[in-house]
């Protein structure tokens, strides 16, 4: 392979050749294109509240660390001395005080990346072409940052849409999640849970949203939660088990045929929405607690309007995939042509009830943990998927299910009635991203 | 030293059970109200209302039990082997109902298809005192691998 040159012969409307999975070339080239040059999700601006924390991320294949500097800005760089390429932050996260130091020559550096001091700048650099004032002594910046609703983003190319544009109708992901709370704000769960899979990158966006595929890899869970869940209803006084169970049975118990009353509705830059409930606005006692406490917020109007969003999932292109209604926010960071690692957040909604944020946090350990009881089998067919399009038993790989019969207005592509599993965000996915990739940066 | 053996005896056929996949036997030295948990990294001091790997009641390993035993649990075919080696047993404390507190420590080799994981940390049990022996009221697991992405998932018990 390695011919990119026609990378429009690649892409067809149904169907995608196997290279584009699996050839490092490609990766590169879209690395570049794509992560490199898009807004990308760097974290939430609660992950660094006080002056001088900061934590690192991957844009593309790019180091970079977010910090808060004393003026309150969220501002991001690359981890990366500009005197001799030696990464400036080898944690993860910390506080780095009111400076980021060297740790191999001792250089320093403000918040933004402005040089602070170089030891002996006056006896080793007089005469020489750099000064202190020499922008190439500064931590590089991300070409761009903004936040929306506490969500930080980069983009490392200086020109392109604003975040918002870029966003389009996807925004609704952090509307749908901040509006859940009385005051209209989340806060971060300390740390995320960290899991690599043996694939390509699209694999997981793919996946997020194909929903003919949870009543098929997810069976077994699905059945299993099932079982227990009968059980403890049985016992229980209220007759029903405690949700988390339902939200785990629902992978069984809604069967093939039922996903396709969910919907997809796709959008130009490849971002998608699922919708789709899953029993998420149940009658307890907890529910009712928190219900009033969003009336007191917002009123019954705007209430009813917040809690009847009907969304499953958001996916934003090309590398964020959000559970709005469950706070879960999914962050890609791939690593190789055949590793991607996700970060996988949860945030709370400021002032609700405890119990509601416990009954999110079920659904991030059982589902999201290191030990999920769901995307387990989900990684196993990204590992067997990656494995078989290496292989020359086949060149295409085909999206081409209710491929014709999808509706689009506007340049927005929804999945038609009772054609829910219509594999039409794959192709949108694809569509975007054959775009990205023509063009020059 | 009466106790010391008792309790290493309990930890080494509790390894050996998971390693011989005797999934239900090893869920059964729980108490009822019994906890398996394993936190994110070792600074968490309670499981409950904290995002964790495993946080589990008996429930739940049956759950977990039940999922890997059924046919169509992709990930699981073949099933992985184990095979745990369990060291350092310390008792920290005994009450005088019985009850016990004890550190150990573990190495875990896992084979997957072809492909080799090693997992090594420490536990801690809270165990109660029973007619037939001990019962875990919490098993708490560190992993000494807590601090790395994990490179795919956990699936059983560590």
């Amino acid at each position: 392979m390695g011919n990119l040159s026609d990378l429009s012969k690649m892409v067809e409307p149904d169907r995608v050749r196997k290279e584009v999975y699996t050839d490092a070339e490609i990766f590169e080239r879209e690395m570049e294109r794509i992560h490199e040059t898009v807004w990308i999700y760097c974290g939430h601006d609660s992950q660094v509240p006080k002056a001088g924390d900061y934590c690192t991320v991957q844009i593309g294949r790019q180091p970079m660390i977010m910090v808060r500097g004393k003026d309150r800005k969220v501002n991001v760089l690359y981890n990366r001395c500009p005197h001799r390429g030696n990464l400036i932050c080898g944690d993860r996260k910390g506080n780095t005080g009111d400076q980021f130091r060297c740790s191999y020559h001792a250089w320093t550096f403000h918040h933004d990346g402005k040089l602070k001091n170089i030891p002996m700048m006056e006896s080793g650099y007089a005469g020489t072409r750099l000064n202190k004032d020499s922008p190439e002594l500064c931590m590089k910046k991300a070409a761009r940052v903004e936040t929306y609703r506490g969500f930080v983003f980069a983009s490392l190319s200086s020109s392109g849409p604003s975040l918002k544009e870029f966003l389009g109708e996807s925004i609704v992901a952090f509307d749908d999640m901040c509006d859940r709370a009385p005051g209209g704000e989340v806060e971060v769960v300390p740390n995320c849970f960290r899991v690599i899979q043996h694939s390509n990158w699209k694999l997981f966006m793919e996946n997020q949203i194909d929903a003919l595929h949870p009543s098929v890899v997810h069976q077994s869970t699905g059945r299993a939660a099932h079982e227990v869940e009968k059980l403890l209803a049985k016992e229980a006084k209220s007759g029903e088990a405690p949700l988390s169970y339902h939200m785990l049975s629902a992978f069984a118990t809604v069967t093939i045929d039922k996903w396709d009353n969910f919907q997809t509705i796709n959008y130009p830059h490849g971002h998608c929405i699922l919708t789709g409930y899953m029993g998420l606005r149940p009658q307890d006692p907890d529910t009712l607690a928190y219900d009033k406490i969003m009336i007191k917020a917002y009123g019954k109007k705007r209430f009813e309007e917040i809690v009847g969003v009907n969304i499953h999932h958001v996916l934003v292109y090309p590398g964020l995939s959000v559970q709005s209604p469950l706070q879960q926010l999914r962050a890609v960071r791939p690593l190789g042509v055949d590793r991607t690692l996700t970060e996988i957040w949860h945030f709370r909604l400021k002032g609700a009830p405890e119990a509601i944020y416990r009954r999110s946090l079920a659904y991030y350990n059982l589902v999201n943990s290191p030990a999920t009881l769901i995307n387990a089998d989900d990684l196993e067919n990204f590992w067997k998927c990656h494995t078989g399009l290496s292989s020359d038993g086949g060149d295409w790989v085909s999206f081409a299910r209710h491929h014709g019969r999808d509706l689009e207005k506007d340049g927005v592509v929804s999945s038609a009635p009772n054609m829910g599993t219509s594999e039409a965000p794959m192709r949108n996915q694809m569509k975007a991203w054959a775009k990205f990739m023509k063009e020059a940066r | 030293m009466k106790q010391q053996h008792e309790v290493e005896q309990f930890l080494y056929r509790q390894s050996e059970l998971l390693d011989t996949k005797q999934w239900q036997k090893w869920i059964d030295l729980f108490a009822a109200d019994g906890i398996y948990w394993m936190p994110p990294d070792a600074s968490y001091k309670t499981w409950d209302g904290q995002p964790a790997i495993f946080a589990e009641d008996k429930n739940l390993m049956k759950v977990r039990m039940l999922r890997v035993l059924h046919p169509d649990a992709w990930s699981q075919r073949p099933l992985w082997e184990t095979n745990h080696v369990v060291s350092n047993v310390v008792i920290r404390k005994v009450a005088k109902n019985g009850d016990i507190e004890v550190a150990s420590r573990f190495h875990m080799m896992e084979l997957r298809r072809d492909d080799v994981r090693h997992f090594a940390g420490s536990y801690f049990h809270r165990l109660k005192k029973t007619k037939n022996g001990y019962a875990i009221k919490l098993q708490r697991v560190d992993m000494a691998n807590a601090q790395a992405a994990y490179d795919y998932v956990l699936q059983v018990w560590v």
